[in-house]
């Protein structure tokens, strides 16, 4: 299953180019960038790890980029996300987040059925992927 | 020629020209990157006294610049050409005036993204313990990426005295990055001319990558003075005949004396100047006018410590 995480989800795979013309939107509007990586695909999942120090001072994509490709080269079966924060008072959010790889194979979600109290069912999905633990996860077929 | 790493803006991407035929012409001075280049150099030329190693160095760079997106026009393979470049002169020859003029009429030109300049020294390349320096020189090339990174006084990356110098990890991080196809940065290496020959004869693998070695030469008494000149009627001051002549000489006495600093003096002088005449005219008893507030006089100049100390 493709997972549809973030911006540009469901868009074709942006192309180093196209990743770096995105960035080039966030710095332009003076947010800073950072690169994270994580290999538990769980919607909820929101601590992923920080690649790096968030970016500042930036004013060219080009460094940015570079850290993506070294986060995928070590990481290549990880999902990689770049996020763009606005830290203008108001906002203080993440203004942008996409993901700029994921891994080969993603086998998707168990949904598992819980008995509560008078026969009421509660449901809740499992990534298959987190079957085995963080860092053997995704092993290439 | 394309601008090298990631040029694609949304709004205004420029179209690339399609290719021409073998049997065309085009006039290599009609093109609109040729006439802006031109116009940075004529800005430089009118701004500037002296310098006329430089200004040839930089027409030869922009001519080859045209020369070879004319041929990227035809179809014929153009290897970018490398632009990273050795500064050597004393101090206040206008090195870093230069760097900028050069990043805006590469920029004009198409070579670089933008026309910045970040000017860093060793301090803010080298790290103090060991993982420290690759982190920053690698953010320092970060702020300049797709602008010119000018390393002033670049000699001291290189310690030779000490085996185990940070210094050297920061030459070969730049190193790598004046290596890389996709690298959309020129690096001009800066100081003065006899540090940085040895300084560039002790790092092989750096002398053969930098191409243009650019010499600035100490100004001559005359151009001093015109410089001085320039300097006041860009903020429309001017000297009276008189403290014209008092100027001559003060330039004489200051150039004989140690840590003279070409124009950086010139300008230091010529503040002092302002403000002796600012006190003066603030203890003036009585209204004064646009003239009195545009022009130095002699005593103004003469109030100087220089004249006191060549008695």
């Amino acid at each position: 299953m493709y997972l549809r995480h973030g911006a540009f989800s469901y868009l074709p795979e942006l192309t180093d180019d196209e990743i770096a013309a995105q960035v080039r939107y966030a710095l332009d509007n003076g947010w800073p960038v950072s690169v994270e990586y994580t290999d538990d695909p769980h919607p909820r999942n929101v601590y992923w790890d920080m690649w790096g120090l968030p970016m500042f001072d930036l004013t060219e994509p080009d460094a940015v980029v570079r850290e993506i490709q070294d986060c995928r080269a070590a990481f290549p079966q990880h999902y990689v996300r770049v996020l763009a924060y606005d830290a203008r008072l108001g906002r203080q959010t993440t203004a942008l987040s996409f993901l700029v790889q994921r891994p080969a194979h993603e086998p998707g979600f168990r949904l598992v059925r819980t008995e509560a109290h008078d026969r009421v069912q509660r449901y809740s999905f499992q990534p298959y992927a987190t079957e085995a633990p963080t860092g053997a996860r995704y092993a290439a077929p | 020629m394309t601008t090298a790493g990631f040029s694609m803006r949304p709004a205004g991407a420029r179209q690339e020209p399609e290719l021409l035929p073998d049997d065309a012409r085009i006039d290599l001075n009609a093109d609109e990157a040729a006439a802006k280049a031109r116009a940075v150099l004529a800005d430089f030329d009118r701004d500037t006294v002296g310098l006329t190693a430089v200004k040839r160095r930089l027409a030869e760079i922009a001519a080859l610049l045209l020369v070879s997106r004319a041929r990227t026009r035809f179809g014929l393979s153009a290897s970018k050409p490398s632009l990273h470049m050795s500064f050597t002169g004393g101090p206040g020859t206008g090195k870093t005036t230069v760097a900028m003029r050069i990043a805006e009429m590469l920029h004009a030109l198409g070579y670089l993204r933008t026309p910045r300049v970040v000017a860093v020294t060793r301090d803010d390349l080298v790290g103090q313990f060991i993982g420290h320096t690759a982190p920053k020189t690698k953010e320092a090339i970060a702020r300049a990426a797709g602008g010119v990174l000018f390393i002033d006084e670049a000699y001291y990356l290189h310690r030779p005295e000490n085996e185990r110098d940070y210094g050297q990890e920061a030459i070969e991080i730049l190193l790598q990055e004046m290596e890389s196809e996709r690298g959309s940065l020129v690096v001009v290496f800066a100081g003065y001319a006899d540090r940085m020959e040895k300084f560039l004869s002790s790092n092989p693998g750096l002398s053969s990558r930098v191409a243009h070695h650019i010499r600035f030469d100490d100004y001559s008494h005359d151009e001093l003075v015109r410089i001085a000149e320039l300097m006041l009627s860009r903020d429309s001051y001017s000297f009276t005949p008189d403290a014209r002549a008092a100027f001559d000489a003060y330039v004489d006495l200051r150039m004989a004396m140690p840590r003279f600093a070409n124009a950086r003096s010139i300008r230091n002088a010529l503040e002092r100047c302002r403000l002796r005449q600012a006190i003066r005219l603030a203890a003036l008893r009585e209204p004064i006018g646009l003239a009195e507030l545009t022009t130095l006089t002699a005593a103004d100049v003469r109030g100087s410590s220089v004249f006191a100390q060549a008695g």
